[in-house]
Order: structure tokens, then sequence, then C-alpha cells
């Protein structure tokens, strides 16, 4: 019984903060429900047909964050990769490169976003006036629909890359280090011996990354909101700030709740595929 | 003989090269990581002019120090401060007492269910707070709880990130030696008395974590502040520092600048202090990212 007592704080917290609000997207999305106006309505999946068929804003939303994930996933893990193939060998001055690496990840979003809008600006932006060094023209990063979504990668990269990066390195603290120098006595290079023993090690660690990066990927909103505020041009329009958008802005609660609904299961399928993968490896591990 | 010692050098020298090499590298990279930072600690006590001069200039050529009074006109950077220190204050106690609490009944005594209600609790680890955010706020406002930090204090603890807290501590109760809890038993302490007494002095390193982890989610926490502050008064510091703008929105850079200095340093420097626990803590949390 004392079981219950103590976890009971943890658990009715989960049902009145986590599962209620869940139960109330799937309820609120069969209602047209707008804040300013104060009445709802019942209209059944009528929220459901609009957003498949008759808002391209969704679609683009849709389409936006695919954009983001394709192009975090794979830069994010690049970085990491590479930072901690440097960092995790036994050398002086490791722990500093890690510890200046980590460092955006226990600082605010909101002020790293304040320092990169400056930086990604115009003409007085410090990145294009770096780059009229060797005078490349760069573009108006954020109000530029060719570019907007790309700055929004980098920033949120370099901002999280600390993470995946100690994840990997605590992955490589176990790697047989006499199996990659054995390796190079025998004559491969170091990128060989990347390529053909230390990513084959990390193999389950790789999987794990990529799929905590993507799930964090969908959820973008905070640079969004901060940065671009789904502009230009609706170029970086994702999930997640739709749902804030349709709700904050339009106060369409509604509506808001349906694309949550949306999000959610697409939340749920990812965590599912996380799930089993992860199973499947401890398997092999054990 | 002659040549096997040329050889041997070459070696040597082949290994300073790399080493230096490496070195190079790893220090290209501290750029994009490192130069905000110093960039905007030394913008913020710039003039206007001198923000926007290229190249730029990483030790201020003038010390405008009317840059930080001048933050007060736009917010009231003072009340903001104290808002997100005892607003991260509370989560971080509230967080330790719960999660500590469940985490220890999860690990340690046995009851129906406890494995399928500790797997439903992780569900929660998953679920972005943008899925979330409107029932809560509806919720919130039906018990008159907007423009109020009681929705910024009690849903962190008891959501999602005191979920995350809650896998921690069990995880570290499952590691830790039992035989002390058994003895404890023995001599006729009950269950909260071994859980008080010897089970969170056993667990600290974990409830540091745990602190630290709660602790930077609070006082960076964006979304949540947003939706349910409206009065100035009652912001927090992130919401403070997107509030420095001119009529039209405009951000004013030096003064934003000195307000992002003030909101970051005192953070930046506790983790460089204390970088190993930092790192550490998100290593626990390696599976939310």
């Amino acid at each position: 019984m004392i079981g219950y007592l103590f976890i009971s704080p943890q658990v009715i917290g989960f049902l009145t903060f986590i599962i209620g609000p869940v139960i109330a997207i799937f309820v609120l999305s069969l209602f047209k429900y707008n804040l300013l106006v104060g009445k709802y309505s019942f209209i059944g999946l009528e929220n459901y047909r609009v957003i498949f068929t008759q808002d391209p804003l969704f679609w683009k939303s849709v389409r936006n964050t695919l954009v983001f994930t394709g192009g975090i996933v794979p830069l994010n893990i690049i970085i990491a990769l590479t930072l901690s193939l440097l960092l995790y060998r036994q050398a002086v001055g490791m722990v500093f490169f890690r510890t200046i690496y980590f460092t955006p990840v226990v600082t605010s979003t909101v002020a790293w976003a304040i320092v990169m809008t400056f930086f990604l600006q115009d003409k007085s932006g410090t990145i294009n006036q770096f780059l009229a060094l060797f005078g490349i023209h760069g573009p108006n990063w954020l109000y530029d629909p060719n570019w907007a979504m790309a700055a929004l990668i980098a920033t949120r990269s370099f901002k999280n890359v600390g993470l995946n990066m100690i994840i990997f390195l605590a992955a490589l603290q176990g790697l047989p280090r006499e199996h990659v120098e054995a390796s190079m006595v025998d004559g491969a290079t170091t990128l060989q011996a990347v390529r053909y023993i230390i990513i084959p090690y990390l193999a389950s660690t790789l999987l794990l990354v990529t799929i905590i990066t993507v799930i964090g990927a969908l959820n973008l909103f905070d640079y969004i909101l901060l940065m671009t505020q789904g502009g230009p041009g609706n170029s970086t329009m994702v999930l997640a700030y739709y749902v804030f958008y349709s709700a904050f802005k339009e106060y369409e609660f509604g509506y808001a709740c349906a694309i949550a609904v949306v999000q959610f299961l697409i939340g749920v399928i990812l965590t599912v595929i996380q799930w089993s993968l992860r199973r499947r490896l401890s398997e092999n591990e054990v | 003989m002659k040549s096997n010692r040329s050889a041997g050098r070459i070696l040597l020298v082949r290994k300073w090269l790399s080493r230096g090499l490496l070195y190079l590298v790893l220090i290209v990279f501290t750029i994009p990581f490192i130069y905000p930072f110093l960039w905007m600690f030394s913008s913020a006590f710039k003039n206007m002019s001198e923000v926007f001069k290229f190249p730029p200039t990483l030790i201020p050529t003038t010390l405008n120090l009317q840059n930080f009074t001048a933050v007060w006109q736009y917010v009231p950077f003072g009340i903001n401060y104290l808002n997100s220190l005892y607003i991260a204050v509370l989560v971080t106690l509230g967080t330790l007492f719960i999660s500590s609490l469940a985490g220890y009944a999860f690990a340690r005594i046995p009851f129906k269910f406890s494995a399928l209600i500790f797997m439903v609790l992780l569900t929660a680890m998953m679920m972005p707070d943008e899925v979330t955010i409107v029932p809560n706020f509806l919720f919130m406002s039906a018990l008159h709880f907007l423009d109020s930090h009681i929705p910024l204090i009690i849903i962190p603890i008891l959501g999602s990130s005191g979920v995350l807290a809650t896998f921690i501590m069990r995880q570290t109760y499952l590691n830790l030696p039992k035989e002390i809890e058994d003895a404890a038993m023995l001599d006729g302490l009950g269950r909260f008395g071994i859980y008080w007494r010897i089970a969170i002095p056993m667990a600290t390193p974990a409830l540091a974590a745990v602190a630290i982890l709660t602790f930077l989610t609070s006082w960076n926490l964006y979304l949540q502040p947003l939706i349910y502050l409206t009065k100035r008064n009652l912001w927090t510091l992130p919401l403070a520092l997107t509030g420095i703008t001119d009529e039209y929105g405009n951000p004013i850079w030096n003064v934003q600048f000195a307000a992002t200095t003030m909101a970051v340093l005192p953070i930046l420097i506790l983790y460089f202090a204390a970088q190993r626990k930092v790192v550490e803590s998100f290593s626990l949390s390696g599976t939310k990212g």
C-alpha cells in the first residue's frame, strides 16, 4: 500500500497534466471552439477534413517539418560524431574542449536566438560581413524564404549538438583502442579506421541518437517564435508552431487541437519504433 | 643504424604534426560554440555604432555601463530575475521530493502493477509540451491561474520533466546496495523513515544531477511563461530578454546584450565551476534531447 502512496503525487500529476490533456486534444479536436467568441459547437471530424483537404498551410508545415528534420539530423550527427572522435582520446585539454562545445546546451534558447538573430542580419550581420571579406554577398538569412530554414537548422545544431556529442563520447569509452591501433599499424588510414571499426562499433548508439534527434526536431518551436514567426512567406511554418499559431494567434483552439492530435500520433509512432529498436539492441548486447 | 634513427625522428615529427593539427582543429571548432557568448558579453558594453562595427571588436573600446541600467527602462529586470530564481528553486525542490519518492518506490517497494505503471509513466518523457499546451492552458485558465506563477511551478514538477527525474532516481536506487535499508527495517524504522533518513542521503549524487537538470530547464523555459504570463511584473528572465525593443518591436541590441549577459553569465560561471557534474547530469538524461 505504501508503494502507491509514494508514487501517488507523480501518478496524479501524470493523469492531470499528461493523460488528461491528451484525451482533451482528441475531444476538443471535434469542436469548433474560438476563445474570443467563447462558445463551442460539436462539428465531428470537420476540423480534420479541413486540415487534410483544404488547408495548404498544414501541408506546408508538414513539409517544412520534414525539411527541418532532414537537415538537422545529419548535420547534428556529423558534427557530434566528429567532435566526439576528436575528443575521445586521452590527451591534455580534452575536458576543456568538451566543456566549451557543451556550453550552449546549458544556456537559454532565448539568449542564443538573440545573438544568432544579430549574426544572421542582412548587411550588418556578422556572418554576411565575414562572407563579404571573400566577396560573397550573403542572403538576408532570416528574411529569405530559401535560406531561413537553413539558418534555423544551423542555429539549433550548434546549440544542441553537445548533447549528442556526450552520448557518443560515453559510447566511445568502451571502444577497444587496441583494435583501432592495430588497424593503423596494418596501414589503415584514420578515415578507414573510422569507417570500418568505429562506425560499426557505434551502430546502436547512432541509431538511438538519430531517433532522439528526429523526435526533438519534430518539436521545433522556440526558434521559430523567436527568430522568424513562421515566415518569410510561411517558409518556416512547422507543425509545433502551427499548433501554437492556431491557438494563441488565431484563437481557434479546436483546430489547434486537431493539429496537435496529428503531431501526437507522429510522435507515438516514432517512440514505438525507438522502443522496439532499443529492445532489440539491448537483447543483442546481452 | 643511422637510417633507423632518422626514421624514428620522422615518426616523432609526424606524431607532433598530427597532435598540432588535432589541437588546431579543436580550436577552430570552438568558434561557433563560444564566440556568440564572447561577442554578447563584449557588446553589452558597447555603444550602438560599435555593435555594428566591422571587423567586430571583441574588447570594447568604450565602457557603456549605462547599457546595464538602461535594461530597467524596458522591463522590471530585477523582479524578472527574482521571479525566475524563486520559480526555479521551487520547481527543483518539488521535483527532488516527488521524483525521489516515486523513484525509490518503483525500485525498492514491491507492489502490484509497479512495472506497468512505470512503463506508462515513461511515455510522458516523449510527450512534447506543444501537444499538451492547449488543454493545459484552458485548464489553468478555468482555475484562474493565468497571470500567476502557479502553472510554471506545478506543471514541470508533476508533468513530463518530473517523470524524467523519477526515471533517473529509479535507476539510481536499482544500482544502490539494499543492505543498510534492510538493517534499518529490522531496527523498526518505517518506510518513510528509511526513505528520508537512509535512501535520500545515499542518493545525493543523483539528486544533485536531477537538481541541475531541473533548475536549468525551469530557468530557460520560454513557451510556458509566454502563454501564461502577460504582466511584465510577472515575467521570467527569458521573456524579459525578448521585451527589450523599441516601439516597433526592433531590438535595442546593446541593452538587450547587457540583459542577456546578466541572465547568462551566472549560469556559465556555475557551469564552468562544476562542468564535470553538469555534463554527467545531462548524459543521465540522454534519452531526452
